[in-house]
């Protein structure tokens, strides 16, 4: 079996999050236009001065065109909330599109950075550098008891939150997924689908993520995270992909080959047909059943074939057709004709 | 107890809380009179006849002062309509939060500032706090103040010019 580092055979990617609010300003939800405008002009100095801890893009999401907005959405830099509000609001991007600050979505400030596989520790410290540098310079509200405050209850106190996408095929086909949300639930994680609140299951990724975020300190909970919990999840799917392999080699070899050979071939692809069908060569090649195409073309694909991502390429509106063709093209680009 | 401007025994017993921390007002009739706290008993009969009419909103409904969000709405909405909420709606944001964080009540880690010892500081005033409204709703005043002096001292940082709680 192929090594992968960072367990990227079964982690597709890990976050961590930090929601903030300015000291003495109204929520989000309850604050006026002017208040939210206020809040953007009193972060824009700290998130793209000369002098800020991160050199990053400012992007107003008021003025953007929904092209932008939905592009922003489909890298995960900004949430669905954020794409389709109304009002005064934006997001502020590092260079290398790791990190992003979204301003005005359900706090003043949340704070996210993204790493290949799982390395939520590499994200926490980033965004908690970030946050150090810059607190001094806004004033978080913060409460003796209760911690950072945020809007939701259920942010409050470290106001971080972890997540890993993680990749399970198998545990689908072996139908144990109910198993991994059950204790998943019984860990106070949250599991939902590609695109994260609400998102259904695409591709067979699923994002976990930690629920409470008051009562343990930001290193508790990430240590939690990364050494206890996810690993769990990963051994599961990877148990169950060698149970696959024992029991039913020739029907997955068959199953992923006839998958990746429809991807060659076909001449228009709707997005959740090539998912599915990418998550199963996905498979292939953590199985070292597809050999010839690198683990890292096909995770790009899952957000190359987006509509979005494919009318920026284009540089012009696709419609459904179009964007059906344009999307074949470009799988049959990256993963040879059959 | 006495007045915290005379030596005349104090009639009104205030507590503020604000931001988290608690403040304490004990006046005698004079000051109570002078600082605009109405005195239980010697209100003037066409003021008590207004507040028996108009019963106080938030006795009926519980409001922020900062942001005018009741606490029906916060429920509803399960959103805090700004920082302040969270002193103003007291019972019901404990009981909100625990629900949603499964029985956490307190804040661990990294707070402004971020040091340890900042931290460790922060904890002993927290439980100080929690001590003293005890001590407040048990009507040990003797006991109270020796807590604020605590506080105080816990307050009085090395270099600022805030005088505490
Ligand atoms: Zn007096
Ligand atoms: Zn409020």
């Amino acid at each position: 079996m192929p090594e992968f580092a960072h367990d990227e055979d079964v982690v597709l990617s890990s976050r961590a999050r930090i929601a903030r609010n300015i000291a003495g300003m109204p929520f989000v939800h309850v604050a006026s236009e002017d208040q939210r405008r206020e809040v953007i002009a009193r972060l824009l100095p700290p998130l793209t001065g000369t002098t800020s801890a991160e050199p990053t893009i400012w992007t107003d999401l008021e003025t953007a065109p929904k092209q932008r907005r939905r592009m922003l959405f489909e890298q995960h830099l900004i949430s669905r909330q954020l794409a389709d509000a109304k009002g005064p609001r934006g997001v502020a991007v590092a260079e290398d599109e790791a990190m992003s600050v979204m301003i005005n979505e359900e706090d003043h400030v949340r704070m996210h950075a993204i790493a290949p596989g799982l390395q939520p520790g590499l994200c926490f410290e980033r965004i908690r550098d970030f946050d150090v540098a810059i607190e001094p310079l806004v004033g978080w509200a913060f409460h003796e008891r209760w911690g950072y405050q945020s809007a939701c209850p259920t942010n409050t106190g470290t106001g971080i939150r972890f997540s890993a996408m993680l990749h399970l095929p198998a545990l689908r086909m072996t139908r144990e997924l109910e198993k991994v949300r059950q204790a998943a639930k019984d860990l106070h994680l949250a599991v939902r689908g590609y695109y994260g609140e609400g998102s259904e299951s695409s591709g067979n990724f699923y994002q976990v993520s930690n629920q409470i975020t008051l009562g343990c300190s930001e290193e508790e909970l990430l240590d939690r995270f990364v050494n206890t919990i996810v690993p769990g999840i990963i051994n599961y799917e990877r148990s169950a992909r060698q149970m696959l392999l024992r029991r039913d080699r020739i029907a997955i070899e068959d199953r992923i080959g006839r998958d990746l050979a429809v991807l060659r071939a076909a001449r228009l692809l709707k997005v959740d047909e090539a998912m599915r069908r990418l998550s199963s060569v996905r498979l292939g090649c953590c199985l070292d059943i597809v050999k010839v195409i690198p683990l890292q073309q096909i995770n790009n694909l899952f957000h190359e074939i987006q509509t979005g991502h494919l009318q920026t390429a284009a540089d012009s509106h696709l419609s459904p057709i179009q964007s059906q063709e344009a999307r074949a093209v470009l799988v049959r680009r990256r993963l040879g004709e059959g | 107890m006495k007045c915290d401007r005379c030596n005349k025994p104090a009639i009104v017993h205030q507590v503020i809380i604000k931001n988290g921390e608690h403040r304490e007002i004990h006046l005698c009739s004079t000051h109570a009179a002078e600082a605009g706290v109405p005195n239980p008993g010697q209100q003037p009969i066409n003021k008590l006849m207004t507040t028996i009419g108009q019963p106080s909103t938030r006795s009926a409904m519980p409001t922020c002062p900062g942001c005018g969000t009741t606490l029906t709405q916060v429920r509803k909405d399960a959103l805090f309509g700004c920082p302040e909420c969270y002193d103003t709606f007291g019972r019901g944001t404990a009981i909100m939060v625990e629900r949603s964080q499964s029985g956490a009540a307190h804040h661990v880690g990294r707070g402004p500032g971020g040091s340890e010892q900042e931290a460790a500081r922060r904890f002993e005033s927290r439980r100080l706090v929690e001590e003293l409204d005890q001590a407040v709703r048990a009507e040990q005043y003797e006991r109270a103040a020796e807590i604020k002096a605590k506080l105080a001292e816990l307050a009085e940082p090395p270099s600022s010019g805030e005088d505490g709680l």
